[in-house]
């Protein structure tokens, strides 16, 4: 059994949600490999060579993956995918976006966002904004896997010793073309990653508020997130959307400010270990899932707390 | 400049959908459906393209069984001038989804094919970036903004952390974003025209492709309850809680 590891990355340095994806493919079993295609990706692909358990790091280092474009990233992994039974990358955005095309450029489905690995062909996955959890059997002789990072704890990013092998394959399918990038850049720990994370919803009611969970995030050293709605006004950018469609988290400590809980919001936070609802309306869902409710005007509770912490 | 828009019937959003209790399937029995909220997305794109002049021909097509064709025709209350229905019984498989409307590209030639990112039954987010695969078009998905040029269009996607911008070569597919615009509601005289707009039904068998299981279902289960919680009279309780009981501060 070989599984290869499609790396997430910035071409400088390894993001945290391999070391969840490379625990997915421990669980299968065999040798475990990882594929970091990028441009000027070798500081990269060093850090990947120490991740703990991998066997080789095969690094792509050519401009066609500078951005690490679907179009051609993918005909990468679908040519290197024959020395392979799984492929799998981490759930993230990037590998959304590739998986499924290496997928369909190799005639077998895709399983999107597994949770368990019950045996080398059946995963479970979540469906129907994980209201229901679906055990799924492949039948194909690859398996191409989306991992949800939140359901596998991190290997260490020590402690491996992995050879770093060049690949000089080159795709560019020439269709599609990088133009820019707007990525906001913050001292705070990363959503998926992060131990503790603050939330704010449409009760928030404006942007500017959400610097009342600034001050508890700066002790707490939290990420902040938001309800769709809050994004959806205008309060907060889209990447700090936690829901169905947004990220996922699952963090030690998860802090729900003026949101209701719709069940596509609750899909993105329920599995946090604890949860805490700060909301006005004593009927809101969130208080549902919540280990500890305060029915409270936020525009006073969030003062206090930041003074009580 | 034509554009396909594909669409899929699915539960309504608003119902929380149990497992059986045998455990074999999820229970639809008498649920609402509704056309995929990211699909409603993707017609009302297509839509403001042919508003703004640069789309001229909106091609509505679903893939299932003979009931969606209720959202192609939601889809030509919101639009769209024509429909095609691909005919297949059951749940078919994204893959199968992604052959079956690269067939149908084949046919349509498009310039433009608007899907949403994700269904809200299954949650795969697969078929668009599938159906890139199979034509060799490129793909902007999770678009939160697109604008067509000559003979390309950039389109600004949702990614980690922020937003990115690519320009793809056309013919090229779109997967929609939240963020991408707000569906407006069909009108009684928009839907009372959208009956009479030309609604074509294909088989597989027309579009030569075999429908195959790749990935089947053995079962579904509901996933772990949450104990539950309890209310806490103000927030020097809630940190002593959070200090002393959860230990988490």
């Amino acid at each position: 059994m070989k599984t290869l590891v499609i790396a997430e990355h910035d071409n400088a340095s390894l993001k945290a949600a391999t070391l969840n994806a490379v625990a997915a493919a421990g669980a299968l079993g065999g040798d475990v490999d990882i594929l970091v295609a990028g441009a000027g990706c070798g500081d990269a692909a060093h850090a990947a060579a120490q991740v703990s358990g991998i066997s080789k790091v095969i690094c792509a280092d050519n401009a066609a993956y500078e951005h690490q474009l679907a179009e051609n990233v993918s005909l990468l992994v679908a040519e290197l995918g024959a020395d392979y039974d799984n492929l799998l990358a981490p759930s993230t955005p990037n590998g959304k976006n590739i998986m499924p095309r290496v997928a369909a450029l190799l005639d077998v489905g895709q399983i999107s966002d597994i949770l368990s690995v019950e045996s080398a062909d059946t995963f479970t996955r979540p469906i129907y904004a994980g209201n229901v959890i679906a055990t799924v059997q492949s039948s194909d002789p690859k398996k191409v896997i989306t991992v949800r990072t939140t359901a596998f704890d991190a290997v260490p990013s020590e402690g491996g010793s992995a050879t770093v092998e060049s690949c000089s394959v080159v795709h560019d399918a020439g269709v599609s073309q990088f133009i820019r990038e707007e990525v906001a850049v913050s001292d705070r720990p990363e959503l998926t990653s992060a131990s503790v994370v603050i939330s704010g919803g449409r009760g928030m009611q404006n942007g500017d508020n959400f610097s009342l969970l600034e001050g508890i995030a700066d002790k707490l050293n939290a990420a902040i997130g938001a309800s769709r709605a809050a994004v959806d006004a205008g309060f907060v950018p889209n990447d700090y959307q936690v829901g169905q469609t947004g990220k996922i988290v699952a963090p030690d400590l998860y802090i729900a400010v003026g949101i209701s809980g719709a069940i596509q919001h609750l899909a993105g936070m329920k599995d946090s270990k604890v949860i805490v609802a700060i909301n006005k309306d004593e009927d809101a869902p969130i208080f549902q899932v919540a280990d500890y409710g305060l029915v409270a005007d936020l525009f006073e509770a969030l003062p206090e707390l930041e003074a009580a912490i | 400049m034509k554009a396909l828009v594909a669409v899929k019937r699915v539960v309504d959003y608003n119902v929380k959908v149990r497992a059986k209790a045998d455990g074999t399937d999820v229970d639809l029995n008498n649920v609402k459906m509704a056309i995929n909220p990211f699909c409603e997305i993707a017609v009302e794109e297509a839509v403001r393209l042919k508003e703004a002049g640069t789309v001229t021909e909106i091609v509505a097509v679903s893939v299932g069984e003979s009931s969606c064709q209720e959202q192609i025709r939601t889809a030509l209350a919101l639009g769209a001038d024509r429909g095609v229905h691909v005919e297949v019984e059951g749940r078919p498989e994204p893959l199968t989804i992604a052959k079956l409307l690269k067939g149908v590209v084949d046919q349509e030639s498009p310039d433009l094919v608007i899907m949403g990112k994700q269904s809200i039954d299954g949650d795969n987010n697969q078929t668009g970036q599938m159906l890139g695969a199979l034509t060799g078009m490129g793909q902007g998905t999770f678009a939160s903004e697109v604008k067509i040029g000559d003979g390309s269009i950039e389109v600004v996607r949702e990614v980690d952390g922020g937003l990115q911008t690519v320009s793809l070569t056309l013919p090229a597919i779109i997967t929609t974003d939240l963020r991408l615009n707000e569906p407006r509601y069909a009108s009684l005289p928009n839907i009372m025209k959208a009956k009479k707009k030309p609604l074509e039904t294909l088989t597989p068998d027309q579009l030569s492709v075999s429908v195959q299981s790749h990935v089947t279902q053995v079962g579904v289960t509901p996933p772990p309850e949450r104990a539950a919680g309890i209310k806490v009279e103000d927030v020097s309780q809630l940190v002593d809680k959070l200090k002393n009981e959860a230990k988490v501060i």
